[in-house]
């Protein structure tokens, strides 16, 4: 007969951490960038490592600067922040089950530390419990801090970078962005409908860039998404139909 | 001072939307139609952003010409991707080009 003993905290904690290695690794570019590119721009060196300390999410802090960069009204950077991260609320329904059992404050500190990578390294952790049985958090908490502390230094050394060498953005640095945004989104386009939506979101935030205050690239976003949801719902009447 | 503000106000967005679900629980319901918009918003906000940049890089009209190198590299770093689905080698590859291009094959 074997009893199972759960292990110990540390033994999660460094668990998650490690199943986490290979996301560090890719963050680790992004972080850089994302620093180099605030030395281009308006904001001072503490506040590029403020944002990555306080804010935590890659995406939603790129797409900041290059608002900030353009002028845009603080209610955009704020809307905007607000839609990019939405879907961090899928992560959070998806993973809640696992969590409900814990106090308040694990809760927010967990919630906080959720990433995309953190989420995927917690859900491949969680999805092998049998459920309805209490998982510990520390796999989780693991996770989001070796992420956490990986995106501090490598934003710092981005910081550090743009610092030493003020003439990149002369050189047209800020293609970096472009590039990478083209790195995240074209790997996404895995139908018909991801592509109509970021056609018509492209193209309309191309014809609508004179709006005051980025509203365009809102609209834009607005339009694309739509023509995403209208495509889905045919391609679900078709399936219904189907079968 | 006016940046922390901002910047504090994106920091607490992002808290509250990551943690609303762990706090209120059973209690925050999705209808479908919204879970299928969430899903297309990522790719929308990052094509919207990039789009201009890469076709009006001086913000006065669309510079479809060889002679952009902001569209070259874009159009180098789409490929690469499709080809390798690698994020690393598009963006190094897309820069990569960009820089030739505007060092090298426009001086």
């Amino acid at each position: 007969m074997t009893v199972t003993v759960p292990p110990a905290r540390s033994q999660e904690f460094i668990a998650g951490a490690r199943d986490t290695i290979p996301m560090m690794i890719g963050a680790a570019p992004f972080g850089v960038i994302f620093g180099t590119l605030v030395t281009s721009g308006p904001l001072a060196l503490w506040h590029g490592q403020l944002m990555s300390l306080a804010v935590f999410a890659g995406s939603a802090q790129f797409i900041a600067l290059g608002l900030i960069a353009s002028h845009a009204t603080f209610v955009v950077v704020w809307a905007t922040t607000l839609i990019v991260n939405l879907r961090h609320v899928l992560y959070s329904a998806t993973l809640a089950p696992y969590v409900a059992h814990l106090p308040l404050r694990w809760r927010l500190v967990l919630g906080a530390l959720l990433t995309d990578e953190v989420f995927a390294v917690a859900w491949a952790r969680f999805r092998l419990q049998p459920p309805g049985e209490e998982v510990s958090p520390w796999h989780f908490f693991g996770s989001g801090v070796a992420m956490y502390v990986n995106w501090q230094i490598w934003s710092a050394v981005g910081l550090v970078f743009g610092a030493a060498f003020p003439g990149l953005q002369s050189l047209g640095l800020d293609f970096a962005m472009v590039a990478t945004f083209i790195a995240i989104v074209v790997p996404q386009l895995v139908a018909v409908r991801y592509v109509a939506a970021a056609v018509t979101a492209g193209a309309l935030a191309f014809f609508w860039q004179g709006w005051p205050y980025k509203l365009g690239l809102l609209a834009a976003v607005l339009a694309g998404v739509s023509v995403g949801v209208a495509l889905s719902r045919k391609a679900g009447a078709t399936v219904e139909a189907a079968s | 001072m006016s940046y922390v503000i901002l910047i504090l106000g994106m920091a607490l967005i992002t808290w509250l939307v990551r943690t609303a679900v762990f706090v209120l629980g059973e209690r925050l319901v999705f209808p479908p139609l919204v879970r299928t918009a969430l899903g297309f918003v990522p790719v929308t906000v990052l094509t919207a952003l990039i789009v201009p940049m890469a076709v009006s890089p001086h913000g006065h009209g669309a510079e479809l010409t060889w002679r952009n190198p902001q569209l070259v590299g874009s159009l180098a770093a789409i490929a690469v991707s499709l080809l390798t689905r690698r994020p690393l080698v598009t963006i190094a590859v897309g820069l990569g080009v960009f820089f030739l291009w505007q060092g090298v094959v426009l001086r």
